[in-house]
């Protein structure tokens, strides 16, 4: 008995894996449908959509681009305080001394463009491909609100550094809240006033201090981040459900 | 897969479900009164978790505060927009600049009317400038130059009866209302 036969016969082995790794359309069916992650996937992947210039694999980039940065995001937040004091210290910390930190850092920072740059040229693709047509259209409702959370996933993590940049975007960012219709204070037919409108709940203050860089950073490395996790779930989820991945006509 | 081939009880073949009919307004008022419960506590929750997010307290400088007397703001001569001072002393905290011109004082909100960054003073060039989108005030505080539409807005301004000046931010005044008394003092 060899140790591989010894190990993929031992009980803790057959525990995790109940098939086993003959290549058989039975085993392949199974290696696809009893792992919890891949069963987001189709069992049988059609010819056509292994057509990289129809599909340009733009989702699954701006995918890997997100597990790449919950990665280093992840890695980042071993090193940074979300205080005032030690916000803008621990950034140029992370760049001059932490070991391996500037390429973190710079990894997370252009991950970040790029997720949002290809989640906007998989947009561009699904409208020109027709792919947000019946019966994908509840698909495509959920790709625009994923869209609009990587959008805020960048915002907030553009306070983070808390240097003059940061301050000031999210300073403007955040007075364009305040001109919203009814729930902001300078925007058209205020019902509320600068200690309980839009930008007020943002920052939690009237001004940008330390409750928002806290604000900004829970929603940062948490609260959108979760919601985008079970977003990107059920979006791949429905890919298979509504009918697979769109083909060319 | 789905389950279709399954057999589906019978109500008639299960032997201790009660009988039609028997309890049926009980069991509706139950039914009701625990989803009743169930949304009430979510609501609530949801309510009570909204309100989390408005803090009480802020630990934000007060809105009203001293800024010395007249005689921290002397008289001299004046540059070409008629401004004989302006002072930074209370910019970091309050973000407030007070000016003093021949005949009044007044205290400018440092937040460029354009988008709300803080213009920086340039004391040699008797100008403010934004950082954001590059407008530019005279040592008055009105607008000449870049996006902002109109001069930076002033505060409340007032003397008490032992002579110190107070600044009150919970009212601005545009330039509308420059001049309204409220909002300057007369030196």
């Amino acid at each position: 008995m060899t140790l591989k036969e010894k190990i993929m016969g031992s009980q803790i082995w057959k525990s995790i894996f109940r098939h086993d790794f003959e290549d058989t359309p039975s085993n392949r069916g199974k290696v696809i449908r009893s792992n919890v992650f891949l069963h987001l996937h189709p069992l049988r992947i059609p010819e056509h959509a292994m057509k990289i210039r129809f599909t340009w694999c733009m989702g699954g980039i701006t995918f890997f681009a997100f597990l790449v940065e919950c990665i280093t995001g992840i890695l980042l937040m071993f090193y940074y305080h979300p205080v005032i004091e030690y916000a803008y210290m621990d950034m140029k910390y992370l760049q001059f001394d932490v070991p391996f930190g500037q390429i973190l850092r710079n990894v997370h920072r252009w991950g970040a463009h790029l997720m949002v740059f290809t989640v906007m040229l998989h947009m561009l693709r699904v409208f020109l491909t027709g792919s947000y047509k019946k019966p994908r259209e509840f698909n495509w409702v959920i790709g625009v609100v994923l869209l609009t959370l990587t959008l805020l996933m960048s915002f907030t993590g553009y306070l983070l550094p808390w240097d003059q940049l940061a301050y000031w975007a999210i300073t403007v960012g955040t007075n364009m809240g305040a001109a919203t219709p009814f729930f902001g204070v300078e925007g058209p037919f205020p019902i509320v006033d600068k200690f309980n409108d839009v930008r007020f709940v943002l920052l939690g203050g009237t001004t940008v201090g330390a409750n928002a860089l806290l604000r900004f950073y829970v929603a940062h490395v948490i609260a959108i981040p979760a919601i985008v996790f079970v977003g990107c779930a059920i979006h791949f989820w429905r890919i298979r459900k509504d009918g697979g991945i769109s083909r060319p006509l | 897969m789905a389950d279709d081939s399954k057999p589906t009880l019978e109500p008639e073949g299960c032997p201790h479900c009660p009988k039609e009919n028997m309890s049926d307004s009980r069991r509706t008022l139950m039914r009701r009164l625990g989803w009743g419960a169930f949304f009430t506590t979510l609501a609530v929750s949801a309510a009570g978790t909204l309100r989390f997010f408005f803090p009480r307290v802020l630990f934000e400088p007060p809105t009203s505060f001293k800024i010395g007397t007249m005689k921290d703001y002397p008289s001299g001569s004046a540059d070409k927009y008629g401004v004989i001072s302006v002072s930074e002393q209370f910019m970091e905290k309050q973000r407030v600049w007070i000016v003093r011109e021949t005949d009044k004082v007044y205290a400018i909100f440092g937040k460029c009317t354009h988008l709300g960054c803080t213009p920086k003073w340039f004391a040699d060039e008797r100008l403010f400038k934004c950082p954001c989108h590059g407008s530019q005030y005279y040592s008055n505080g009105v607008n000449f130059a870049g996006p902002a539409p109109r001069p930076m807005d002033r505060y409340i301004i007032s003397k008490l009866a032992d002579g110190r000046i107070v600044v009150d931010s919970s009212e601005l005044f545009t330039v509308d209302n420059f001049d309204d008394p409220r909002c300057f003092l007369k030196a």
